[in-house]
């Protein structure tokens, strides 16, 4: 997420760092390099113009002259404003004292409201919610069913009619009463903030439910017509905020970074993937660290706190400490790991990745493999590893589709960790000191 | 859909771009005001390409080139650079390039549609197939999107109002085995053209570019039948665009761009990037819903609609 941006800052920082005196010209070429940068990341250029000024005004003011370390200064500079325009707190939907609340998606042709619909309910649906979503896209061949198959998979009821969409949300709304269900999510027809119609229609839809929160679905690779989007939209809906989506590609953030500054909407979700639980509330704060290559170390945390089994995770523990620590937990350990999403996503959280690590592509399926080899072992080799002898070894091969090498490899990676952690388990205790992550601020 | 009854009736890029040249008509505005032309109308020149979408590099090089005509003609007045502009614009668009789609000499030709989640891939299949229908062509449709819900009910939807062939196959099942399918249905019962409907994928996503570069391997095991790898871009997208060119065009060799959503609002500026930076033309560009507004790419036109420098005589 917003890699290339954080790398084109991170080239700019490297530039300053060790930097004893910042001159007029130093700040004016770091100035221009910060103004390319926002631009190539698509930020709108109003936005770019007035984060360009500011970072000047402050850059040769005594703040930054007088300091010893005049690169941090900047560094520092950037940081605030970057936290300054993403602005505000984590985002959450506002929701509403009556019973159904009413969410709305509305957005451009293909920003993909159908699939936030779904994933909002699901993600409502954990939170404890009774969720009724409701597709009133009746425009596009097939959305409804579209929607019905999301649905199904989120293990949410979807309601629609073939009637007109004003009458589909009110009907909507009706049902989740009678079906006793509390919050509505309403889906409804991509369009083009500059048809009459279509806005009108939107508006009646508005008056007809009247939602508690109403949401702009946006692409996050839109380019400088994002802002003029969200300004139409909330001439129409009382926007509360906006939801971004596709942010697993290599999008820079323009739109996001634009919106809340020109217009005052938070950004509130955010899509991070193909799968229904690719969706997150957006955190500015840690989207603003990301920026800046210092990781998002708070994600990764209540990730894992989501994905690990508490239980499990003390169990092995102990069998860590004994030393029985056996090839079925350390497939246990993988398949929680993976729980976590694609292992570059988790490398991005990470703070000080190189560029290099950051941009690498992960082979996936190497976990498979591993997983396909220990499971084609009997459980009796599970535990001891010390019985595969040759025969066992090709029929394990053969078992998983891999070779012997393959196999011979697992083997010795596990009996790696084997040993790391009777080391840690037996003398631990000499070493002192935090770990030290690079990259990562003092706090 | 709706279908206007004669072909005469196509609208106009300059129609449709309306509110995209709305930016630079503030900019003609605030030069004529100006008159010189001094450093300060050519900041505007460079801050109006740049909210066109239109990306630093190529905003610099337009800009220079623009400067160069400037100088070279003794131009003085601010007032005439948009027209210079214009001409600058269609220049670096190549006109005069075959943007038609090409075709088998005999056999199906298939064209493949491309690009990212969310563009309007298939409802540019369905305009295209329309057209191709239009001009007493046999076509078939190939719905090789088996991964986003529903999405082979959409062109099933299409292929049933207009009347024509289609292939498709579970959720979830190979697409490259519809593509195979399909052209192998198309040879036997003498199809000229086959569209071949791909699922949105980021190009980042290596095992989805790879799944994607299979179905092209299947494709073209039917000797000469691919003749066009189309690239939807939605006319929103900013700089992101050329990423997605470029990789698409790695992977799979893009032959075209069909830029969508052109109505109204957006601008493209990023096809003067993409043609620029990668030379890979436009071909068609979506100005709307109806069938009729999917149209050959103009580069004079685009330009013309984009700047408008005749505009103010209007």
């Amino acid at each position: 997420m917003f890699d290339t941006l954080s790398d084109r800052f991170d080239g700019i920082f490297r530039k300053l760092r060790g930097k004893g005196r910042l001159s007029e010209a130093d700040v004016d070429a770091v100035a221009r390099e910060i103004r390319l940068a926002l631009l190539e990341a698509d930020v709108h250029v109003s936005v770019v113009k007035r984060f360009v000024n500011e970072l000047k005004e402050r850059a040769v003011g005594e703040e930054v002259t007088q300091s010893l370390a005049p690169g941090q200064q900047v560094i520092k500079i950037v940081h605030d404003e970057l936290v300054a325009i993403l602005g505000g707190a984590t985002g959450k939907l506002r929701g509403g004292s009556a019973s159904p609340t009413v969410v709305m998606l509305a957005g451009l042709q293909g920003s993909g409201k159908t699939t936030v619909a779904a994933k909002l309910a699901r993600h409502l649906e954990r939170d404890g919610k009774r969720v009724l979503l409701v597709a009133a896209d009746l425009q596009r061949p097939a959305a409804v069913e579209q929607l019905r198959v999301l649905g199904e998979r989120a293990g949410v009821p979807v309601f629609s009619e073939p009637t007109d969409p004003v009458a589909v949300a009110r009907a909507g709304v009706d049902e989740a009463r009678r079906l006793g269900r509390n919050v509505v999510v309403l889906d409804t027809a991509g369009r083009i903030q500059i048809d009459a119609d279509l806005m009108d229609e939107l508006a009646r839809m508005r008056d007809a439910v009247k939602p508690d929160d109403a949401l702009l679905v946006l692409d996050a690779m839109t380019g400088q017509e994002a802002v003029n989007v969200a300004e139409s939209f909330a001439a129409t809906l009382p926007l509360t905020g906006v939801v971004l989506t596709k942010l697993d590609g290599d999008a820079r953030g323009g739109a996001a970074l634009s919106i809340k500054e020109v217009t005052g909407l938070p950004i509130v979700f955010a899509g991070t993937g193909e799968k229904l639980d690719a969706f997150e509330p957006f955190h500015p704060d840690r989207m603003a660290s990301r920026i800046l290559g210092m990781g998002d170390v708070l994600t990764l945390i209540e990730k894992a706190e989501e994905a690990f089994d508490v239980d499990q995770a003390a169990r092995t523990e102990e069998k860590m400490r004994k030393g029985q620590f056996t090839l079925e937990d350390f497939l246990d350990q993988m398949r929680q790991m993976k729980k976590l999403g694609p292992i570059q996503n988790v490398i991005g959280m990470l703070p000080g990745m190189p560029k290099e690590l950051r941009n690498a592509e992960i082979d996936e399926g190497e976990l498979g493999r591993v997983e396909a080899i220990i499971c084609s072992m009997t459980p009796d080799e599970r535990r001891d590893t010390n019985l595969i002898n040759g025969s066992r070894r090709a029929r394990i091969a053969a078992g998983s589709g891999t070779t012997t090498t393959q196999v011979n490899a697992v083997l010795k990676q596990f009996k790696g960790v084997q040993q790391m952690m009777k080391q840690l388990t037996k003398g631990g205790k000499g070493r002192k000191g935090r770990m030290q992550i690079p990259g990562m601020p003092n706090l | 859909m709706k279908r206007a009854s004669d072909r005469s009736e196509r609208p106009r890029l300059r129609d449709r771009m309306s509110r995209s040249r709305s930016g630079f008509s503030g900019f003609r505005g605030r030069l004529r005001a100006r008159g010189r032309l001094d450093d300060e109308a050519w900041d505007e020149l460079e801050e109006t390409l740049l909210l066109a979408d239109v990306g630093m590099p190529t905003a610099t090089m337009l800009l220079d080139q623009v400067k160069a005509r400037a100088a070279a003609d003794r131009v003085g007045d601010a007032e005439a650079l948009p027209a210079l502009l214009e001409s600058e614009i269609a220049n670096v668009l190549h006109a005069g390039t075959d943007r038609s789609l090409r075709r088998a000499s005999s056999g199906p030709s298939a064209w493949v549609v491309v690009g990212v989640n969310g563009v309007g891939k298939t409802t540019t299949i369905a305009k295209l197939a329309a057209r191709e229908v239009d001009d007493g062509h046999r076509v078939l449709l190939a719905a090789a999107d088996t991964f986003r819900a529903a999405a082979a009910d959409q062109l099933v939807h299409w292929a049933d109002r207009l009347g024509m062939e289609i292939v498709r196959a579970q959720e979830g099942a190979d697409p490259g085995a519809v593509a195979f399918d399909a052209l192998e249905a198309a040879v036997s019962r003498g199809v000229d053209v086959v569209l071949v409907d791909t699922a949105g994928r980021l190009h980042t996503k290596t095992n989805l570019m790879e799944e994607l570069k299979k179905v092209l391997r299947i494709v073209e095991r039917t000797p000469g039948a691919l003749q066009e790898v189309l690239l939807v871009l939605d006319a929103t997208t900013g700089q992101n665009g050329l990423a997605q060119a470029r990789d698409f065009t790695e992977a799979v060799g893009v032959t075209g761009v069909v830029l969508t959503k052109l109505d109204g609002t957006a601008k493209g500026g990023i096809v003067l990037a993409i043609e620029a930076e990668l030379g890979v033309p436009v071909k068609l560009v979506g100005l709307g819903e109806s069938v009729e507004d999917l149209v050959i790419f103009d580069p004079i036109e685009f330009a013309a609609a984009l700047v408008g420098a005749n505009e103010d005589a209007d």
